[in-house]
């Protein structure tokens, strides 16, 4: 005769046996899932202006670049504006990563204290800036130098395919858009790195000091490490931002139904959300509005998309140091 | 012992340590010269000049707030990252003084290891991964780095219980073999000194009188500088030690140094022996 298997407690019942926490516990739950509801209210109703679109263009509606609306049958397709939103993102986290991870490691590691108190502040303030004065700046006065750049590295670097440019015009480009999007991350990222950069814990520096640490090598195999989690959260907030930004964009890049592949100081380049706005003031009619509201709905999913495997990459790289 | 062989170090072999052995013949690896330090304008320590004879364990006792773990962070040059300290005296190391502009920190503080009252083994790393972390950081070249995991394993009493996991997180690990996993990783860059802040002050009787059997087995190669609260442990792993103590308000500074044996035994001083028997405050 065996001895039967001891019963397994329900710690999870013991732990909620407390009665306020019950309470907030179901507070708390309710209002998680009314923010999920409202989430899936939107999918729902920008996924139905989808079936008017898809009616009529099938899938080529995300498959194909076009957009007559006037000519019978229409044609509409927005692969290059979905293609043209992560180009664009790509840009400006190629730029804006390294630029917020040098200047958070700046201010928490070697910046005198007064410095330090006020790089923040002026990047918290940079973080509070409307993106449609950045999109009126960046149209006067970052266009005509970037114009220059743009010309500088053609020319220099012009063997490079992604900086080509055949047509001579310089304005209008996904370098120049990327770079303004790279403005808009950069205060998001640097704020949250540099807030999980100040919570290294101290003994962990220490230990890393004493086992002849440069800073280098302590930020790459101690604090960066430890920050990982944070720093990533804080780059996916601001690839939220970027792949969203309507405004700021709609003022520098030249919106062109082509897909325009990598030439990025080439004229002409495609984002969902700069395309919505572009055309929204000027509907053709019932139709148009639903392509537009269809394309909002695939970059609600590009974005849920790139979260999607930016997080799994994140979490394949995210092992052990051995 | 392999470690000795592994260093390379001339295994001249020192006199076993025993109580009576004349331990101030000994070269001396490290001393200070009337090392006064400071916190912004609070003066923590004053005068303070101690001898540290190679391959010697030196004891610092004394009570609470008295500038212990100070005291030892001067050693290394670990003192002078805090914001606001500063420091007066010396500390000579191989016939030359660590604060002297020339000297590399970095250098010194890979000769002259730490382990700290609170275990600080890497989070983000595997248990091997802490163990080399040093080389890492410091950018040290040695290979076989399998010999050097087992060897420093070994020496610090951790080897038999994670030498099926050293893939794991360090994370895993209890508090007690954190401690002896940090030890490790100190004894994987070679010091030729090793600074101990209250080692044992988180482990278990059991553990700490394992970590006691690899410090008096580290000190056949290594100096060893140890400060604890446990006066049965003073007496039985230093040859040497120093008592400190801080007047309210006052700096703290040395009151008698010299033998464990004569420090215990029979101390010159009498607030000496109201600490060491436990009579105090
Ligand atoms: N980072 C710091 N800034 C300012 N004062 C400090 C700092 N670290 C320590 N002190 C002060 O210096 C004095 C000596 O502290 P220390 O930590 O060296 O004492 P200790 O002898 O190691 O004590 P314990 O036995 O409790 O560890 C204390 O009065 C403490 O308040
Ligand atoms: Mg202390």
């Amino acid at each position: 005769m065996s001895l039967a298997d001891p019963e397994i407690r329900d710690l999870k019942a013991a732990a909620t046996s407390h009665r306020g926490d019950r309470v907030f516990n179901r507070i708390i739950t309710v209002a998680a899932f009314t923010a999920l509801a409202v989430l899936a209210g939107i999918a729902v109703f920008l996924g139905l202006q989808t079936i008017p679109a898809f009616q009529s263009q099938g899938l080529s509606f995300i498959t194909t670049t076009a957009w007559d609306i006037n000519t019978d049958p229409p044609t509409a397709g927005i692969w290059g504006m979905l293609y043209g939103s992560v180009l664009l993102a790509v840009i400006g986290l190629v730029i804006a990563i390294p630029a917020s991870l040098l200047l958070s490691i700046f201010t928490v590691f070697l910046a005198p204290r007064k410095l330090a108190a006020g790089l923040t502040n002026l990047i918290d303030l940079m973080a509070a800036i409307p993106s449609v004065i950045l999109g009126l700046w960046a149209f006067y006065i970052l266009n005509p130098t970037a114009e220059e750049w743009q010309r500088l590295l053609n020319q220099y670097l012009g063997w490079i395919p992604i900086f080509q440019n055949a047509s001579g015009n310089f304005l209008g480009t996904p370098f120049i858009a990327g770079f303004v999007l790279a403005i808009m991350m950069i205060p998001i990222i640097t704020s949250v790195s540099r807030e999980v950069l100040a919570r290294t814990p101290p003994e962990l520096i220490n230990a890393s000091e004493s086992l002849g640490s440069s800073l280098w090598t302590m930020l790459r195999y101690v604090a960066l490490p430890y920050g990982r989690g944070g720093i990533v959260g804080g780059i996916m907030l601001g690839l939220g931002r970027a792949l969203g930004e309507t405004i700021a964009v709609f003022f520098v890049l030249k919106i062109v139904f082509e897909v325009n592949w990598y030439q990025i100081i080439e004229s002409g380049g495609g984002s969902v959300a700069t395309l919505i706005v572009s055309r929204f003031g000027e509907v053709s009619g019932e139709f148009e509005l639903s392509l537009l509201l269809a394309a909002g709905f695939f970059l609600f999913v590009l974005t849920l998309v790139v979260n999607v495997i930016a997080n799994l990459i994140v979490a394949r790289t995210g092992r052990l140091q051995k | 012992m392999s470690i000795a062989e592994s260093k390379g170090v001339d295994t001249i072999q020192t006199p076993a340590v025993t109580d009576s052995s004349p331990t101030t013949d000994r070269e001396i690896e490290m001393s200070t010269q009337d090392v006064s330090v400071w916190f912004g304008k609070r003066k923590v320590l004053e005068g303070v000049s101690i001898d540290f004879p190679k391959r010697s364990v030196t004891a610092l006792i004394g009570p609470s707030g008295c500038g212990k773990s100070t005291f030892i962070r001067t050693l290394n040059r670990l003192h002078e990252l805090i914001p606001g300290a500063a420091l007066a005296g010396s500390v000579m190391y191989e016939g030359k003084d660590i604060y002297d502009r020339d000297v590399d920190p970095v250098q010194i503080r890979l000769k002259i290891g730490m382990v700290f009252q609170k275990p600080n083994p890497f989070p983000s790393m595997t248990i091997r991964g802490n163990v080399l972390a040093g080389l890492k950081l410091s950018g040290m070249k040695r290979s076989n780095h399998d010999d050097i995991v087992e060897e420093t394993l070994r020496a610090a009493g951790l080897w038999n219980e994670v030498k099926d996991r050293l893939g794991a997180a360090a994370g895993e690990l209890s508090g007690g073999q954190a401690q002896r996993l940090v030890i490790a990783r100190a004894l994987a860059v070679q010091p030729h000194v090793l600074l101990m802040d209250e080692p044992c002050s988180a482990l278990d009787p059991a553990s700490t009188l394992k970590i006691e059997e690899t410090i008096r087995d580290l000190s056949k190669d290594v100096t060893i500088i140890i400060v604890t609260h446990n006066m049965q442990q003073a007496v039985r792993v230093s040859d040497r030690t120093a008592f400190f103590l801080a007047a309210e308000n006052e700096p703290g500074h040395v009151v008698e140094q010299g033998l464990t044996t004569e420090i215990f035994g029979n101390p010159q001083d009498q607030r000496t022996l109201d600490y060491v028997n436990g009579r105090f405050g």
